[in-house]
């Protein structure tokens, strides 16, 4: 750590020297340099860049991005909207169907944490509200049967839909998808599962009748939705019909003799008003983790170093004369877990005192046994963040994160609007 | 609704309604980050209700000019990190198939 000496002698300085220890005042022709970036020294920069997580608590954990935090020792903290876009690195480390798990490197937590609320929150997706029970005969309630309709995850676009107009408006194939679900457990069959495959889409909105005036011969009944006979709707819908995601999802068991028969109807919504409409099923980051090796770990305390670790962060490497040293071969795997850094009580006695029993037959000079915390440096890096978006299944990921982006941007342009 | 003096708009307290931590939170951090922001914070003053105070105190500027410019930065941040990740997905999709049409 000597690095960390000679900077606290030029802390004093204005501006770090790189080379030259020059005590006391600046030279004049470094002044008259052009464009000189002022550098903070060592110890600074590793506590704005690095959560350090000691045994007890994790320290520097504020990003300190206030644009005259360090104005004191002449070092510019403003970052301009150009170097956020040079610095910017987005590396895709895993993506299927269903999630993607990408790094996002030189940004703040202030916008990774905003992604993440707006992928829980406020991104629409397509999810049942209104049921319409014509007869349930079954051992499930109609409000318990109406609640697990809702959360089951309906592969439709929501962009092809508006949101339903709450006034009372018209519920037409532009804000609706009516779903049809009709079991009969007939006396002398062994019990039915019902599972999400039994919901059958109506294209042609609603046929439950809606009105109690009688119909006349040439007018249609009138049903809960309005549905014009739009046949382009039927075209998109073509090919990839609206569904339930997963087909295998129970929904009720019926016995001999009894029935369900209801009209379920999926609107438009965001997760902040029922969480049955967030696209995921879980959206999370955290910070990249970095484990340094203070010193060398040899030997014993190597192989002891390695077999601790249950992430499997470390590994042996050989350095010739049958002597091996721990390595950090994974720590991005890190849980940070603190496993290698924690000391057992009743063990550091036991080896103090073996220590001491040797030393005093040997006469050799008792050397003091490292603490685990010196040897081991567990950090976080501040601005690097590993992405894990888990989608329901009906939205892809990757578009998921690029909606909630856009959302993002809608709200700034809101606020833009609102204050000219 | 901006709550400030006519005098000095320099400093002064933008209530935003419908807003949230989301965006709240960002655009504080874009505000911090510009040089000519002397202080910036939000808080939200009741959590049943959805509103946020947002404040700005400049070096000079009018307050509104400075946040607006935070939220145009913010705007143009998010259009650069929405432009590298589907960069960097397409990017993936095609190493993918790239490495599949190799082993093939």
């Amino acid at each position: 750590m000597s690095e960390s000496d000679d900077s606290m002698s030029e802390i004093d300085a204005q501006e770090q020297n790189h080379s030259n220890g020059v005590g006391g005042g600046i030279p004049d022709y470094i002044m008259n340099l052009d464009n000189i970036p002022a550098k903070l020294p060592t110890h600074l920069e590793l506590h704005k860049t690095r959560v350090i997580c000691n045994i007890d608590a994790p320290q520097h954990t504020d990003p300190i991005n206030y644009s005259g935090a360090y104005a004191a020792l002449g070092v510019d903290n403003s970052v301009r909207l150009d170097n956020f876009c040079q610095n910017f690195k987005v590396e895709v480390k895993r993506f299927t169907d269903e999630d993607i798990e990408f790094d996002m490197i030189g940004i703040d937590p202030a916008i990774a944490n905003a992604f993440r609320r707006i992928l829980i929150a406020e991104v629409p997706t397509m999810a049942i509200e209104r049921v319409y029970i014509a007869n349930n005969t079954s051992l499930i309630q109609d409000e318990v049967l109406a609640h697990r309709l809702g959360l089951i995850p309906i592969n439709a676009d929501p962009k092809l839909f508006e949101y339903p107009d709450n006034a009372g408006g018209e519920n037409n194939e532009k804000n609706t998808i009516v779903f049809k679900l009709h079991v009969h457990c007939v006396k002398g069959q062994p019990r039915i599962t019902v599972k999400s495959d039994a919901l059958k889409w109506l294209p042609n909105g609603s046929e439950l009748i809606a009105d109690d005036t009688k119909p006349n011969a040439e007018s249609k009944p009138k049903t809960f939705t309005s549905f014009r006979d739009n046949h382009d709707s039927k075209k998109k819908f073509a090919k990839n019909p609206p569904a339930p995601k997963n087909l295998d999802i129970i929904l009720a068991k019926l016995g001999p003799g009894q029935e369900i028969e209801l009209e379920a109807h999926a609107v438009k919504g965001i997760g902040k008003t029922h969480a049955k409409w967030s696209p995921v099923a879980t959206a999370w980051y955290r910070m990249l983790p970095e484990v340094v090796l203070m010193e060398d770990v040899v030997d014993e305390m190597a192989e002891e170093l390695v077999s601790k670790c249950p992430a499997k962060v470390f590994d042996i490497e050989d350095i010739g004369e049958g002597r091996r040293r721990a390595r950090v071969v994974n720590a991005r795997a890190c849980t940070l877990c603190r496993e290698c850094i924690r000391e057992k009580e009743s063990e550091d006695g036991a080896d103090k005192k073996e220590k001491e029993s040797e030393d005093g037959a040997d006469k050799a000079i008792v050397i003091k046994k490292k603490e685990w915390e010196d040897l081991i440096s567990l950090r976080r890096v501040k601005d690097h963040f590993i992405f894990t978006i888990e989608s329901t299944g009906a939205i892809s990921p990757d578009v998921l994160f690029t909606e909630a982006v856009k959302i993002l941007e809608d709200k700034c342009e809101r606020v833009i609007t609102e204050l000219s | 609704m901006e709550h400030g003096s006519y005098t000095d708009l320099s400093k002064s307290t933008f209530s935003l309604m419908d807003e949230d931590h989301t965006f709240a939170n960002s655009v504080r951090f874009t505000l911090n980050q510009d040089p000519r922001v002397t202080f910036c914070g939000y808080s939200i003053p009741h959590p049943s209700e959805n509103r946020v105070n947002v404040r700005v105190q400049t070096t000079g500027d009018p307050a509104c000019e400075v946040l607006k410019d935070g939220c145009q930065d913010l705007m143009l941040m998010c259009q650069h990190v929405r432009s590298t990740f589907e960069k960097a997905v397409n990017d993936f999709k095609t190493s993918k198939t790239g490495d599949h049409m190799d082993i093939v």
